[in-house]
């Protein structure tokens, strides 16, 4: 593939790089081969078992909210949350429910989705993730 | 804790709160030449010198203090460790006379930090042209409200909400409770940043920084400084006896950061190294929580007073809320809890804040708190915790 093939598919960016854009979308972790621990940046060895090889698995696109928080400070509240993906925490903001402690609740169940940021000067869409309540 | 006590001959905190006219060498110099005083010493006798502060950790404030108050050559560690920094000025002094290093040692934590807004705010980056992946994730842009957050009120009202996931009984108004209980206490000390006693309405109603925690649910930036002085046995009983008599025995001084644990890279773990470093104090002292007279931990917000009540082993695991509706942790209750006021009205100038919850233990174990006197203590325990993590825990003892 020439640059500017290359160019003309890429498209999309996504907001971080363990964000995986596609059909379905997905996060990514690296997992430690030994203890299975996951990451979602680079490490040079685990930090639960030293073993230093690690390999790239799909985290669970939908989990139950352990803890929250509505952060008011800015012009937009928002909900920050840890999402408890089949064994996986993930650290997100909960978006498609109104901030506030009467609709967001510990324990309710929640799935990944993506949304556009814009694009840039260049054309290159921006796709971020959030999690909403499960359907 | 080895064959050889430490006791704390000299100790002093400056009010906490805003100091426009004093920088920070005046402030660590106002608590030093206090602490000397106290132990009725001088710069001369001091032995190793471990200096905490966290704004300007590059500036070598330890030796700016020695050209303010007295330059002898002595080893200078300046250290920062997060909100755990004075514990750890504390610890250097600490192994080092332990070490046999010297004789005395002086820990001091200064900061200045009044105006500065709430820990951990940061301004919004600025936008380029086009998306440039950055940092650790790859990111395009402040994860900052992205991807959940990073704030200090945030992370810490997620500390707690997790606790109550966990074991239930939580709410808004239970952690606003806890709240009132700090103010409430704050009244009488004269030290403190802010004296002024909220209704739990005026609590709740007040302006909404992280769900759960409203503005008095949050400690206050301020500027302070807090000084100490250690010396083994055989320096104590050297010291007139006035000073010995007033000597306090550290009966446990630990420092631990967090070990691995499932999710800490998701949301910083407060509690596993808190609950490490109280197991190995309660070990070093010989004593059980069961023995402590007073207890000052680390209020950040109040939804982390709530987790360190466990933490601390204050109460059964999973016994937090029932801990705090017993009445425990009021001033009057079986165990009391950051009868200073704590960090939410005392104020958290960082690096001064893990040597003055010592310095309130000692002002109460000598009988000299004052109006807040927790009467006939003799056991109590300061707890000090910094994210990423560091967390310290001394258990001081009032001498037999
Ligand atoms: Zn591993």
């Amino acid at each position: 593939m020439n640059e500017s093939d290359n160019t003309a598919l890429i498209k999309q960016i996504p907001f971080v790089d363990y964000l995986v854009l596609g059909e379905e979308p997905y996060l990514m972790a690296n997992e430690c081969n030994q203890c299975q621990a996951r990451y979602f940046d680079r490490r040079n060895a685990c930090s639960c078992c030293f073993g230093d090889q690690f390999t790239k698995v799909k985290v669970a696109s939908s989990g139950v909210v352990t803890s929250f928080t509505i952060v008011e400070m800015g012009p937009v509240p928002y909900v920050s949350a840890v999402v408890d993906c089949d064994g996986t925490p993930v650290r997100c903001t909960l978006i498609g429910v109104d901030p506030t402690p009467e609709k967001v609740q510990l324990g309710m169940s929640v799935e990944l989705t993506t949304y556009s940021m814009g694009e840039d000067s260049e054309g290159t869409e921006a796709i971020a993730f959030g999690f909403t309540p499960a359907q | 804790m080895g064959s050889e006590d430490i006791w704390i001959i000299g100790s002093n905190m400056t009010k906490f709160g805003k100091h426009p006219e004093k920088d920070v060498v005046d402030l660590a110099s106002e608590a030093s030449v206090a602490a000397l005083r106290d132990a009725e010493m001088t710069m001369s006798d001091i032995g190793v010198l471990g200096v905490g502060n966290l704004m300007n950790a590059g500036a070598g404030i330890g030796q700016q203090l020695q050209k303010q108050i007295g330059q002898t050559g002595v080893p200078v560690f300046n250290v920062s460790n997060a909100c755990a920094t004075g514990a750890t000025a504390l610890r250097v002094a600490i192994m080092a006379v332990k070490a046999g290093e010297a004789d005395v040692g002086m820990a001091v934590g200064v900061e200045k930090l009044a105006g500065a807004g709430l820990l951990g705010q940061r301004g919004p980056k600025p936008q380029s042209e086009t998306w440039e992946p950055s940092g650790r994730f790859g990111a395009i842009g402040s994860t900052e409200g992205r991807i959940g957050t990073n704030i200090m009120p945030g992370v810490f009202a997620q500390v707690g909400m997790e606790y109550g996931h966990k074991y239930g009984g939580t709410s808004f108004e239970l952690f606003a409770r806890i709240s009132e209980k700090n103010h409430a206490h704050s009244t009488l000390n004269p030290l403190a940043a802010y004296q002024k006693r909220f209704t739990l309405d005026e609590i709740m109603n007040d302006v909404m920084i992280a769900y759960p925690n409203t503005r008095p649910m949050c400690s206050g930036n301020c500027d302070g400084a807090a000084a100490m002085i250690v010396v083994n046995d055989e320096k104590k009983k050297s010291m007139p006896a006035e000073v010995q008599k007033r000597a306090i025995k550290i009966s446990a001084s630990v420092l631990t950061s967090d070990p691995w644990e499932e999710g800490c890279q998701i949301l910083p773990d407060v509690n596993t190294l808190t609950r490490n470093a109280a197991t190995q104090a309660y070990e070093q002292a010989g004593i059980g929580p069961e023995d402590l007279d007073l207890v000052e931990l680390h209020d950040c917000f109040a939804t982390a007073e709530l987790v360190h009540y466990d933490n601390l082993m204050l109460c059964e695991q999973g016994g937090a809320v029932d801990f705090f509706e017993s009445g425990a942790p009021w001033r009057d209750g079986t165990k009391p809890v950051n009868v200073s006021g704590g960090l939410q009205s005392k104020g958290h100038p960082i690096a001064a804040t893990g040597i003055a919850n010592i310095h309130e233990i000692v002002m109460h174990l000598r009988g000299e708190a004052g109006d807040r006197q927790i009467e006939g203590a003799k056991v109590g325990l300061a707890h000090v915790i910094g994210l990423g993590s560091a967390c310290g825990v001394h258990i001081l003892e009032k001498a037999a």
